[in-house]
């Protein structure tokens, strides 16, 4: 009587299994499925190419640029979401285990602002500036060092707003200020998300912070930022990323195993495409300039 | 004789295959809750292992140095000090604000209120309890940053000060309904006793009902602060995440306005998307070893106090 029990609801369970699969799988229409996985920055936007895209199933998630890539290597994607480019040892090993290089599809820009409190009168700021209050070296502390004087900071040290370390803002931010090898301080004030660091910097006169240049509110201003000492005061902006005057800003990427083929292939067209990019600028990025988009 | 169902063959085996399976079914449930605590340390502690054993690991720079920098990876660095600290000092704060409002309100529960209070207040304390931890969390975020920053001069917002109160309001109903439960459970004749010689209320309270109650007062405490020290999300939200050590040598010694960071807070910040099996994600799991073993001391020390309460009763 067990076995019999027990071989009744292993059955149903199997059946289950199989109908939830069948159910995934086929739903009906003869659409090719494409899996897309990675960067946490390119979710929202990746998200809403998959929703206007009628010709396949895009499915969609996050986890980070290193969770796509890996899941590219692997197989289990066919497209991988990365805010930085693929490393060496990432290429390598793609090639190694699949005998396929992974192409790489630049597929717009994320232009990281400098926040400050609206109250703070600073109006530019340089690289190398950014380096000295940032870094773990850096000497300047105090918005005295800077000249800086402003209304409700009475302490008037520094405080500094940055992303948690295993964020890919965190990470281009400390390449591009303090380098490769360059460490942030320890005195930072870590917060969960782009949203949380720009409510932090509105609620704290004395604060400065990084984030993408989408999530700007009235409590907060941006600062211009200066390549060197020479060059010009520069604003975020999608002309200033394009003709490469503003200094902190990346490329957003794509990546297909091997030149992407059928399918995938189309939808790589697509998502270069004037009205898909139009989706970046909704949520705050930078989109191709006009003539790398596809038609 | 009906009372077992006849059917077609063996239906006596068949009922009694029922009793036994359902015994077993009950064994299972029971068993599993060990099971899976073993099994979560045994997971935590294979995650940490590739750390913990590691040649490299220096104790006493995981203990003593702030220094807490996952990138570049060549040069890591992982100091857990600052974290260790910060945790001590959010629940020294939220114990030093939730211990002597959740003792005042159990002793005004369980001793001087009329019972129609008493049940209005409980409810109330009960509600406190149900509220979800990333909503305390957004009160700390939103309402307690301002208030902080445009009243009490707080450069920073999200503070010691702030994770504090919010621990505190978090720890406090844990607090309250133990005590209130150690009140009770001194006999009466104690304070019948007491009043027949003359105390006054607050004499009863004070001189009778706290030795009496003590070992069960200890144990509200230490289960509130192991509340305080396993709270995640609101920390992370109103503490302001960062590695800076609060004490200082010069008065006032604690600087309550200072941004701090926990354990609990940075594991759930950067597991997420520390590369599984990384150096990172194995020393985040040694920061979930570290706090196992500080909430099972705790916890353990409160069940051995509250059996000495068992013990004292019969």
């Amino acid at each position: 009587m067990l076995s019999k029990f027990r071989v009744l609801s292993l059955v149903g369970v199997l059946g289950l299994t199989l109908s939830l699969t069948v159910g995934c799988g086929g739903g009906g229409d003869e659409k090719p499925a494409i899996q897309n996985r990675g960067s946490d920055t390119l979710l929202e936007v990746a998200q809403q190419w998959a929703e206007d895209y009628d010709a396949a199933n895009v499915e969609v998630s996050g986890g980070g640029s290193g969770v796509g890539i890996a899941a590219l290597i692997a197989g289990t994607v066919d497209v991988a979401n990365a805010s930085r480019a693929v490393k060496e040892k990432e290429a390598k090993e793609a090639e190694e285990k699949t005998g396929k290089k992974p192409v790489e599809f630049i597929v717009g820009y994320d232009a990281l602002a400098i926040y400050v409190h609206k109250d703070n009168p600073i109006e530019e700021i340089t690289v190398s500036q950014l380096a000295a209050i940032f870094g773990q070296a850096g000497e300047v502390k105090s918005w005295d060092k800077l000249g800086i004087t402003i209304p409700g900071c009475d302490s008037k040290d520094i405080v500094l707003a940055g992303r948690q370390s295993s964020s890919g803002t965190y990470e281009y931010f400390r390449t591009a200020t303090l380098g490769k090898e360059g460490k942030f301080g320890l005195n930072i004030n870590e917060q969960n998300g782009s949203r949380a660091l720009v409510t932090f910097v509105g609620n704290t006169p004395c604060a400065i912070g990084y984030s993408g240049m989408g999530y700007k509110t009235d409590a907060v201003k941006f600062v211009k930022v200066k390549k060197d000492d020479a060059s010009a005061g520069v604003l975020p902006s999608a002309v200033t990323v394009h003709d490469n005057t503003y200094p902190i800003a990346r490329p957003l990427f794509m990546y297909t195993l091997g030149e992407p083929e059928g399918a995938i292939k189309e939808y790589m067209h697509f998502v270069r495409t004037k009205p898909s990019q139009e989706n970046l600028t909704e949520i705050g990025y930078v989109p191709l300039p006009e003539d790398k988009m596809t038609k | 004789m009906p009372l077992i169902p006849k059917t077609d063959g063996g239906s006596i085996h068949w009922t009694l295959l029922r009793e036994k399976i359902i015994e077993i079914l009950i064994y299972i449930s029971g068993f599993s809750a060990i099971i899976f605590v073993f099994s979560i340390f045994a997971f935590i502690f294979k995650e940490a292992s590739g750390f913990v054993f590691s040649h490299e690991t220096d104790w006493s720079f995981f203990f003593f140095n702030a220094a807490w920098q996952p990138l570049p990876e060549e040069s890591a660095t992982y100091g857990a000090f600052s974290m260790i600290i910060g945790t001590i000092s959010v629940t020294l704060v939220a114990m030093l604000i939730a211990v002597p409002f959740g003792l005042g309100l159990a002793v005004l529960v369980s001793e001087f209120c009329s019972p129609k209070i008493k049940e209005t207040l409980k409810i109330v304390i009960e509600l406190l309890a149900a509220i979800p931890s990333v909503v305390w969390g957004f009160v700390g975020l939103k309402l307690m940053n301002y208030v902080l920053v445009n009243f009490f001069g707080a450069q920073v917002g999200s503070n010691l000060f702030n994770g504090g109160i919010v621990l505190a309001l978090m720890s406090l109903p844990i607090i309250v309904s133990i005590a209130e439960d150690a009140f009770k459970a001194v006999p009466d004749s104690y304070r019948e006793a007491a009043e027949a010689l003359g105390a006054t209320k607050w004499q009863v309270v004070y001189k009778v009902l706290f030795p009496a109650a003590k070992n069960g007062l200890l144990a509200a405490v230490l289960l509130g602060v192991g509340r305080a020290v396993g709270e995640t999300m609101a920390v992370l939200m109103c503490t302001g995440h960062n590695l800076n050590n609060p004490f200082s040598s010069e008065f006032p010694f604690l600087n309550i306005f200072d941004p701090i960071r926990t354990l609990t807070a940075s594991i759930a910040a950067e597991l997420g998307e520390a590369p599984r099996g990384s150096e990172h994600w194995q020393a985040l799991f040694a920061l979930g070893l570290l706090l196992f073993a500080i909430i099972f001391v705790i916890n353990l020390t409160a069940d051995l106090v509250v059996r000495g309460i068992k013990q004292e009763e019969s």
